[in-house]
């Protein structure tokens, strides 16, 4: 499955990199550590105790402040496969509010678990403050060396150190507004009912992608102001919707051309647009909406930095527990069994291979990263004319700077080189419906280069993988009618799950809604309404 | 820097209440799914909980994603043969990706059905949502008496059979103690006195002699005390002491006509579990006998009882005259607890109904703890139930009731526990 191939060629950059790493470490309390250290490795059996766990931790730690990783407080929970499963249930919330959904996916896991179609994840890392991470009760002590390099440090000082994260999401308030959360749907479910606050979650869930602000920078979410805020903006919020519609224009001042047109201007963001204006939505519920607005904001920034923060993770375990073989604290035995695991989550299948499933994120961002540190150590000339700004650069500064201020389309349009295309062997398939042959648009050659690294940035570009659905108009005036336009990306259609999300939004809207989208005369033509619509059909 | 802390001990299940949400949200398919279990499993095996399907498309969480056609590039790894401007034929119904990523692929692919397993009480619970079981342990229907012989201590008369030889012999030795001690004690005296005036320098020949003489009657007189004596005899003594009995025969009656389809079939077949259920609580082993009838009466296996198709006309009797036949031959009423169910859609050959009726009082019911007979049918009652109404009046052991649909069986069942609790009280 070509494993082997990527094992190869780690271990040679290991052997490369034992070199290199010796001359660039010259700091001299770091010299008189390692010294102390060389003739005593740390303990390799395969059974950890917490006080083997935290030697391993401190090394770790200490080799992570010498490359300048900057994390949150670790706080590191030692769990049983039964409780990872709990925690794969609730999509990686520590908390969660009660919902049948999690209840699903706790089966479906347990389901694939015990009949032995998956393993479970090694850790589960949480973007919170202090960072919790989770580590398996069944992991060697090496396992648990490599997760603790890679979620303790790896993710944890990506959660702190980019950019999205930093301007999208408040880590330090997170658990709190979770079980603010967690509290207050339990209460609705007290006053109003189960059914009734599950009905209004499934809603929300259904449109829970299209509850993120793209570019507004969101508030920051903070417990003591959700709680002193959230009673007197239950009324405020009723008492705008309420104002909203008493202001509607009398008939027949608006019988003029002049439309009043609401909103003023396309909204993307459906669940804020509910929130603030469905005319007959409960206070309790509006304050659900903004719940799962809120959670999936949070969980915004994950989705579009996927293959960093795995690569970043992946990048330091790697060189982290490199560098500590290399100090002599840990053994050789150590070391092999880290490989041996590295490269099963590092490992790219090919296009061809039955195990393929698309471009493993870890496989991509963990050689993206190493690649970046090979152009700053050891340029070539094609990386001098790629690259000119970093080839030759420090790479630590550039690693960071990497990690710090792009997301995953920025980072492969800026940093995919034409080596690792190679390394890949990436080539681009064009797809278009109207012919009934796929071509090949470009591939790992010199004409092919900026064209597969263009296709691979888009491919993670959530606005194109995203449905582009946004709210035109609330018929204020008339029958409150909510008007949705499709925007279709390269003429991909809507899904056919486009129905079944509509009547959740109605559930929400409590109007008629349709979608329309613009056919190829540029006329537009509802493809969705909920109630169905079946004038046309009498007319 | 970082903390530790060991999660491994804290609570369990902590999806516990999400597992529930989940099965209350598919509670209608999962009944669904319980209510065709039912219908393969045994009226005995209720150990076991049971594996659910649910068709996954009833599971999905819609969400806007894309759809087909329109233009699609992907990058992919692994080239080994394509050059740009190469062109693949379409391979045929090549469906759209979906969307990249999110929730669409979580479901999986290649699996038609979500299936997943409760455990026996969910299944339970499920299986008799509507019926909402009445307190069981407060409720004990009375048992038949079995008395069991066991030890209680000793006594001083019984059969040579029963003699405990260690108790006898330890009456024995100390009766024996008791008589003779004075006796020893005065040869102990009197051998000192010889043994002094033996010693003595002087003779006292004639002294010595009464001596002997006094000590030789008195052993001769501790060994004419009896080895053993009637006295000393001890028996076993051997008490009854009253159980209950553990063993219960439940037998069920069924009307196999042609009448009876196979939704009235599978709301008896709940019927019995019910019953099997109760009676499992109360006693540990419960023997099953199927009796069904159309004309004739046979004796069958489960399977054949719930599943097999017959026709003709309806003779109620002929199965109560074979139910009591094989409580002559098999189970005997001082040892086993009688239970009789029997289901029926009402018709039966009128002239028969008396005899029923006969059948019922004079050899069934005083014989059986309990005979509960349900009428499944949307019809207006007939003979048979006529007669049974006069059965019910006159004996307390007998219950009958209407069953419409599944959710009447219940009422039945109150019925019979009422019933009890006024007996016992």
């Amino acid at each position: 499955m070509g494993e082997d191939e990527i094992m190869a060629t780690s271990i040679k950059e290991k052997n490369k990199k034992n070199s290199t790493l010796k001359e660039s470490i010259k700091d001299s309390q770091h010299l008189a550590k390692q010294e102390a250290n060389e003739t005593s490795p740390l303990d390799d059996s395969s059974d950890w105790t917490f006080e083997l766990l935290d030697l391993y931790q401190q090394e770790i730690a200490r080799v992570a402040k010498h490359y300048r990783l900057d994390t949150y407080t670790n706080q590191i929970e030692v769990i049983t496969a039964e409780q990872m499963m709990d925690a794969y249930a609730s999509v990686g919330m520590p908390i969660g509010y009660s919902h049948w959904t999690f209840g699903k996916k706790f089966i479906q896991t347990e389901q694939n678990y015990k009949r032995g179609q998956m393993g479970l994840a090694y850790e589960i890392v949480i973007n919170s403050s202090p960072c919790i991470s989770y580590l398996m009760e069944e992991n060697t002590m090496t396992m648990q060396a490599l997760v603790m390099a890679h979620a303790c440090y790896g993710h944890n000082s990506f959660f702190k150190g980019n950019y999205l994260f930093k301007s999208w999401t408040d880590a330090s308030s997170i658990i709190d507004y979770l079980l603010f959360a967690k509290n207050y749907i339990a209460d609705c479910e007290l006053k109003h009912g189960i059914s009734e606050v599950e009905a209004t979650l499934d809603a929300c869930h259904a449109l829970m992608s299209h509850g993120v602000d793209r570019y507004k920078r969101p508030q920051k979410i903070s417990l003591d102001e959700e709680l002193k805020r959230q009673k007197e903006r239950e009324e405020y919020l009723q008492s705008q919707v309420n104002s909203l519609w008493r202001t509607v224009p009398k008939a027949e001042k608006s019988n003029t051309k002049q439309h009043y047109k609401f909103p003023a201007e396309p909204q993307e963001n459906i669940l804020y647009f509910v929130e603030k204006n469905a005319p007959l939505l409960k206070p309790w519920q509006r304050e659900i909406v903004r719940i799962v607005r809120k959670i999936s904001q949070y969980f915004y920034p994950q989705k579009q930095t996927q293959v960093m923060n795995e690569g970043w993770a992946c990048f330091w375990h790697y060189t982290i527990l490199n560098h500590l073989y290399d100090e002599g604290l840990v053994t050789d035995k150590f070391m092999i069994e880290f490989l041996h695991s590295h490269t099963n989550v590092v490992a790219q299948p090919e296009y061809n291979s039955p195990y393929y499933s698309g471009i493993n994120p870890y496989a991509l961002g963990f050689n993206m990263f190493m690649d970046i540190r090979r152009i700053c150590e050891e340029p070539t000339d094609e990386d001098k004319q790629y690259f000119p700004e970093i080839a030759g650069s420090d790479w630590l500064d550039t690693v960071h700077f990497a990690m710090e201020n792009f997301k995953d389309e920025s980072f492969i349009s800026q940093y995919l080189s034409p080596k690792l295309i190679r390394d890949f062997k990436l080539f681009h398939i064009h797809d278009d419906s109207s012919n009934n042959f796929v071509e090949i648009g470009a591939i790992h050659n010199e004409q092919g280069y900026k064209k597969v690294r263009e296709n691979l940035a888009n491919q993670y570009n959530l606005s194109n993988l995203e449905v582009n659905i946004q709210i035109i108009d609330a018929n204020i005036e008339g029958d409150r009618a909510l008007t949705l336009r499709y925007t279709p990306h390269n003429n991909v259609a809507l899904g056919d799950s486009k129905d079944e999300v509509l009547k959740h939004l109605h559930y929400l809207w409590q109007f008629d809604v349709k979608i329309i989208q613009e056919d190829k005369e540029g006329i537009d033509q509802v493809i969705a309404s909920c109630p169905v619509q079946e004038k046309k059909e009498k007319e | 820097m970082a903390n530790f802390i060991d999660r491994r001990l804290n609570s369990k299940n902590k999806s516990t209440v999400n597992r529930q949400r989940f099965l209350r949200r598919y509670k209608n398919q999962i009944k669904k799914s319980v209510s065709e279990a039912i219908n393969k499993r045994g009226v005995t095996d209720i150990e076991s909980g049971e594996d659910i399907v649910i068709p996954r498309k009833d599971l999905s969480e819609p969400v806007f994603h894309q759809g087909g056609g329109g233009i699609k590039d992907r990058v992919h790894p692994g080239n080994d043969q394509f050059a740009p401007g190469d062109r693949i034929p379409r391979p045929p119904q090549q469906q759209g990706q979906g969307s990249g990523q999110g929730e669409a692929s979580n479901s999986g692919e290649g699996e038609d059905d979500f299936t997943f397993s409760i455990s026996k009480d969910e299944y339970l619970n499920l299986l008799f949502e509507d019926l909402e079981l009445p307190n069981l342990e407060k409720n004990q229907l009375d048992k038949l008496i079995e008395f069991k012989t066991v030890r209680s201590g000793y006594c001083a008369e019984g059969v040579p059979a029963n003699i405990d030889i260690v108790k006898s012999l330890q009456g024995s030795i100390a009766r024996r103690i008791a008589m003779t001690s004075t006796k020893r004690k005065e040869i102990k005296e009197l051998e000192q006195q010889l043994l002094a005036l033996q010693n003595d320098k002087h003779d006292h020949i004639q002294k010595e002699r009464e001596l002997i003489e006094a000590i030789t009657l008195l052993k001769e007189k501790i060994a004419k005390v009896p080895f053993i004596d009637t006295f000393d005899l001890r028996f076993r003594n051997y008490a009854k002491q009253a159980v209950p009995t553990s063993k219960a025969v439940m037998f069920c009656l069924m009307d196999v006509s042609g009448s009876m389809d196979q939704a009235t079939k599978e709301m008896a077949k709940r019927f019995y579990i019910l019953l099997y259920l109760f009676l499992s609580r109360t006693y540990k082993n419960i023997d099953v006998v199927y009796i069904r009838h159309h004309t004739q009466a046979k004796e069958v296996n489960e399977h054949e009882f719930f599943y097999s198709q017959e026709t003709g006309g309806t003779i109620a009797s002929s199965a109560l005259e074979l139910m009591n036949q094989i409580i002559n031959e098999r189970y005997s009423e001082s040892q086993w607890n009688i239970y009789g169910a029997q289901a029926s859609d009402g018709d039966n050959w009128a002239d028969d109904s008396p005899r029923c009726k006969t059948l019922l009082e004079q050899n069934i019911l005083p014989r059986t703890r309990y005979f509960s007979y349900i009428e499944i049918t949307q019809r207006a009652h007939q003979t048979l139930w006529q007669h049974y109404q006069q059965v019910a009046d006159a004996n307390p052991n007998f219950a009958m009731q209407h069953i419409k649909s599944v959710a009447d069986i219940y009422p039945v069942f109150r019925e019979l526990f009422k019933k009890n609790t006024q007996n016992a009280a």
